[in-house]
């Protein structure tokens, strides 16, 4: 068998990544998760993005996932920041109770 | 064309400042009175007679001296223009001043007239709780008067115009707790604003075709504008129906009866001498834009010569002293009207300036008795006043004989200059003059006879009648020597303009012109002069015509009527379209409508970040069907 592995593949690989995160933040109820679930979403994108990139011949879209890269460890900092900040005020991470703009 | 005579090479105040400021001085001094009693003098009743009487004695004084200067010198002084409102090109108003011999003349009248009846005023309101507030509303109507009189723009000459409406609505409501006065001042505001607004629209119609207010550059600028005489016969009318309201000329003549209702110096000032011969003053004053129209000029000579008629007849059944006069005002003031509509300005003029003299001291002599029978106005409840009040007597006969034209007093001259221009215009208008003219003198006689002849009647009140204080009798004698003499001096309307081509009047109408008013006072007495007179001869004569006259031909009624039903009418069309179209409909819908909305979206904003998620999975999930499959 020869390496059949096309552009599709990669792609599907790539949906299926991104419906999975999407599941993830609408179903879990966790914080924490949830954000897990959204960075799972960035690297769906990362790995279409490598997938043009090598069967089209242009190096352009694996420069953009390097930039993703650096973007999703500075908001991962951010994000994180913001959720330990909620916990101490809320006692919770729960996303059913945090339902109000208010602290 | 416009006679009145003003000096050409104008000296304007060059040779030193002190003319200048006289004449703006002349207009502010009332202001700054009225101000000052307004801010500070409200306690003091003697420092706010002081500073109103002082201020029109001020501008008495500077009026006489311009005067003077004029007649002897020959010099006008004419203060330059202050630019006061100027928009772009097209509107360049300016506050500027008129000094020709009409306005002279008029602020001679004003000053003079005004400050006899400010010293009047001393004697007749004190006591009054609102002794200063009269003061500074006299002096504010002082103000604004000179203001129409000076004007030397459209413009200018309306503000005023509305100044007077205001000071004269502020007086004839002056004791507003009592009903009827508050309802007379509001009736009287509206119903010369009616005549005002066609002032405007036919002031603003003048602009739109010759671009400017002035009066000067109006009268060079009018007849080379080519208007038709359609237009020309409309902006007059329009202009005239200001002078129908503030000169109470029919049908806006409703308000000068009711305006009875003020204190009786304020009817002589305001409903008598001044206010209500601002209409005729205007009129003279744009003659030049008048007279060209043969349209408008024959309307203003009949309504003039009509109101003349109708408000002598109303006047002879009246049983309120001042009433009478009231409507005697009216038919003098529609002698004036007329005369202009004939073509008469200076024959007006000198009517409205003896008319200012002898009504004036009439309503002053009124309010002498007034106050003698304690704020009684019934003449029925008069008689035999004249052994009690002897110079009110004599100073209000002499009044009474120069308002019926009985030469040689003054009215004779003025009416008679009228009287002969009518016979030579218009022989049906003169028939209608010559009328009134006698019944002028038949209504006149017949108060005097009743109020101060016979027996009398109220003989409680008789025996507590006294003469008023001499601050309240100097200025009618003063009033009565002027209303004797005046019309001696013939040079009143020479020095108004160019003396008229006399037409040579055979004698039998110069005769019969003065045996008119002796008919009309011959048949007052023979009716009236007895120890108990009555109406009940002319009623038992006149039949139903008496109800008529009586009732002011109904003309209240009619108005009243008007306005519940159509007027009333329009009212609640409006009220209801406003209340359920407007506000229900329209606001009220838009208000809910927004309501429901905000109330409807706002379930969709859980908080639940779950929620959020998938409403934005489901929506970019249905973009992608639509972009990619679709």
């Amino acid at each position: 068998m020869t390496s059949a592995l096309t552009l599709n593949h990669y792609l599907v690989v790539s949906g299926l990544l991104f419906a999975l995160g999407i599941a993830g933040v609408i179903i879990r109820r966790n914080v924490l998760v949830i954000y897990m679930a959204l960075e799972m979403n960035l690297n769906a994108a990362n790995l279409a993005l490598v997938a043009f990139s090598k069967f089209n011949k242009i190096v352009d879209g694996q420069i953009l996932v390097f930039f993703i890269i650096a973007i999703a460890a500075a908001e991962v900092a951010v994000g994180l920041a913001i959720i330990v900040a909620l916990y101490r005020r809320k006692q919770t991470v729960s996303v059913d109770e945090l339902t109000t703009m208010r602290l | 064309m416009n006679g009145w005579a003003s000096i050409s090479g104008t000296d304007w105040g060059m040779n030193g400042h002190w003319p200048i400021c006289s004449v703006w001085l002349l207009l502010f001094t009332p202001l700054g009175a009225a101000t000052l009693i307004a801010l500070f003098a409200q306690k003091s009743k003697w420092a706010s007679a002081t500073l109103s009487i002082g201020a029109v004695l001020v501008s008495f004084a500077l009026s006489l001296r311009l005067f003077l200067l004029f007649v002897l010198k020959g010099i006008a002084h004419r203060p330059h223009p202050i630019h006061w409102l100027v928009i772009g090109k097209t509107v360049n108003i300016e506050f500027g001043m008129t000094t020709d011999s009409l306005a002279m003349l008029m602020l001679l009248v004003v000053t003079g007239v005004g400050a006899a009846i400010h010293i009047y005023s001393l004697g007749y309101m004190k006591g009054d709780p609102g002794f200063s507030r009269y003061f500074a509303c006299l002096s504010l109507f002082t103000f604004s008067m000179l203001g129409i009189v000076i004007s030397s723009n459209f413009i200018q000459m309306f503000i005023f115009w509305e100044l007077v409406g205001l000071s004269s609505y502020l007086l004839i409501g002056f004791w507003f707790e009592k009903p009827s006065a508050a309802e007379a001042g509001k009736k009287a505001f509206m119903v010369t604003r009616i005549g005002d607004f066609g002032m405007m629209l036919g002031i603003l119609l003048l602009w739109s075709y010759a671009g400017t207010f002035n009066f000067i550059e109006l009268q060079q600028k009018v007849p080379t504008l080519g208007l038709s005489s359609g237009t020309l016969a409309l902006i007059g009318a329009l202009i005239f129906c200001g002078a129908v309201g503030k000169s109470a000329q029919f049908p806006l003549h409703v308000w000068l009866p009711d305006a009875m209702e003020g204190p009786t110096p304020v009817s002589a000032l305001i409903h008598a001498a001044t206010m209500v011969a601002a209409g005729v003053y205007m009129l003279c004053r744009v003659s030049w834009l008048i007279l060209p129209s043969a349209t408008a000029s024959e309307l203003i000579a009949w309504i003039g010569g009509f109101t003349a008629l109708m408000a002598a007849t109303i006047a002879i059944a009246q049983n309120d002293i001042k009433r009478i006069l009231a409507y005697s005002t009216l038919s003098q003031l529609g002698y004036m009207v007329m005369a202009v509509g004939l073509g008469g300005t200076t024959p007006a003029m000198f009517h409205l300036t003896m008319h200012a003299f002898f009504k004036a001291l009439l309503f002053l002599g009124a309010g002498s008795v007034i106050l003698a029978m304690h704020h009684e106005q019934d003449i029925w409840k008069m008689g035999g006043l004249w052994k009690k009040i002897p110079i009110t007597f004599w100073t209000f006969l002499i009044g009474a004989v120069a308002l019926a034209g009985v030469p040689p007093l003054s009215g004779f001259y003025s009416k008679d200059e009228i009287l002969l221009l009518a016979f030579e215009r218009n022989h049906v208008l003169f028939v209608m003059a010559t009328a009134a003219a006698f019944l002028t003198a038949y209504y006149i006689g017949r108060e005097v006879f009743v109020v101060f002849l016979g027996k009398p009647r109220d003989q409680h009140a008789y025996d507590h009648a006294h003469e008023s204080p001499l601050v309240m009798t100097l200025p009618l004698i003063f009033l009565a020597v002027l209303s004797i003499i005046a019309g001696w001096y013939s040079k009143v309307p020479d020095f108004l303009g160019p003396p008229r081509e006399a037409e040579h009047h055979s004698l039998l109408l110069t005769a019969g012109l003065i045996a008119v008013p002796l008919l009309g006072f011959l048949t007052a007495a023979k009716i009236y002069w007895k120890a108990q007179p009555s109406d009940a001869p002319v009623k038992a004569a006149l039949g139903k015509l008496w109800t008529l006259v009586e009732n002011k031909y109904y003309v209240d009624e009619l108005y009243h009527w008007i306005v519940k039903y159509i007027q009333g009418t329009i009212a609640i069309v409006c009220d209801v379209f406003d209340r359920w179209i407007l506000q229900r409909l329209g606001i009220g819908g838009l208000s809910v409508g927004t309501g429901l909305l905000g109330k409807t979206t706002r379930l969709l904003q859980t908080g639940s970040i779950s929620g959020y998620a998938f409403l934005i999975g489901l929506g970019v999930t249905v973009i992608i069907y639509y972009v990619v499959v679709r």
